[in-house]
């Protein structure tokens, strides 16, 4: 048990350290790292702090703390990517709204270039 | 034929477009035609503009979805009263286009489609597409409170109404069903009136099995959300 939770707590400091590390080299913006360093807080923390644990595997009736801490990871890291999605799933919206404008934009342009060309020949 | 506005969502369609719009051309007259280019590799800008029609451009490929609501974005900013949409691979014959309008202005449906099924079964639909349109046609009945077709039929015609509401909301992908729904949430009503269809002039449908299974799980989920959307609005009423 004591190797699991000295393992889980490594991954999640190596998620906080590269989470970190991707900001500060503005690879991924400071909104969106947050759902990252909060699920990886919460990891860490549930893998130093043994009583609170034991006590949340005992609400969700897993025997084995351990398991209850991969089960917990798991659902923390499962909300993180449905924030993400909902996050994407705006992203392309806007991206759509935006190409589409940009296109009418585009045509009402040469619209304008047409009959400027058309009003210098006559 | 003024305010009528003819549009074709295109994405590689060099081999057949010049026809199309040829085609459009000595059946129709002057009547403005907007290509609908999603990001084509091949020469279907090139093509078009020199066939006489006008291009609107899209940045990057978006989706048969996304081509068409730019369209029609477009002509409701232009302030069309009518448009009609027709593939540009040659199955549509352009003659059938002044029935469509007329069935609009006479109707006063918000939406006509060109139907190859309103006489019978057509010869040029794939066994797959006909099983596809049997299972929707189940399906739709009940939620559109009338019987359809020919569901996935790319031949329509909207007025300005379904213009305005196709500018602000349409969906994204696989459109032609989820429109449906789409009209049926604002009690807009349409009309199937009989379309010739003919086999196209190039390429080839990439429809596959594969293809076919998510095309029917997009949809179905498709058609489930806006069913939901109809719903909270009742509720709001």
């Amino acid at each position: 048990m004591e190797r699991l939770l000295n393992v889980t707590s490594l991954l999640s400091i190596a998620l906080i350290v590269s989470v970190l590390m991707s900001l500060r080299r503005a690879h991924i913006r400071v909104e969106y790292s947050v759902s990252w360093l909060a699920a990886g807080v919460l990891v860490l923390v549930l893998s130093r702090w043994e009583q609170a644990l034991e006590v949340i595997a005992g609400w969700i009736g897993i025997r084995y703390p351990p398991a209850a801490l991969l089960s917990m990871t798991i659902a923390i890291f499962l909300v993180v990517l449905y924030r993400m999605s909902m996050i994407l799933s705006a992203l392309k919206d806007n991206n759509i709204a935006l190409a589409q404008r940009l296109a009418i934009v585009e045509f009402h342009l040469e619209s304008v270039k047409g009959n400027g060309e058309k009003a210098a020949q006559n | 034929m003024s305010k009528v506005l003819i549009l074709i969502p295109a994405f590689n369609e060099a081999g057949a477009i010049g026809f199309v719009i040829q085609e459009i051309r000595q059946k129709l007259g002057d009547i403005p035609v907007v290509v609908v280019d999603d990001r084509s590799t091949d020469s279907t800008v090139t093509v078009a503009k020199a066939s006489g029609a006008r291009v609107l451009p899209l940045p990057h490929h978006l989706g048969l979805g996304g081509c068409l609501q730019a369209g029609y974005r477009l002509a409701y900013e232009l302030g069309y009263e009518y448009v009609v949409r027709m593939d540009g691979d040659g199955q549509m014959d352009p003659a059938s286009v002044p029935l469509i309008l007329e069935a609009l202005r006479e109707s006063g449906c918000q939406m006509v489609i060109g139907s190859r099924y309103v006489n019978g079964e057509a010869a040029y639909s794939s066994l797959l597409r006909k099983m596809g349109i049997r299972f929707f046609r189940l399906l739709l009945r009940p939620i559109l409170g009338q019987s359809v077709r020919d569901p996935t039929s790319g031949f329509v015609g909207v007025n300005r109404e379904a213009l305005e509401v196709f500018s602000r909301s349409f969906p994204l992908e696989y459109p032609e069903i989820e429109a449906l729904v789409v009209l049926r949430r604002r009690a807009f009503r349409f009309k199937e009136i009989p379309c010739r269809m003919r086999p196209r002039r190039a390429g080839s449908s990439t429809i596959t099995a594969v293809k076919s299974i998510y095309y029917m799980t997009h949809v179905l989920l498709g058609v489930l959300v806006n069913i939901l959307k109809f719903e909270r609005e009742k509720w709001r009423l």
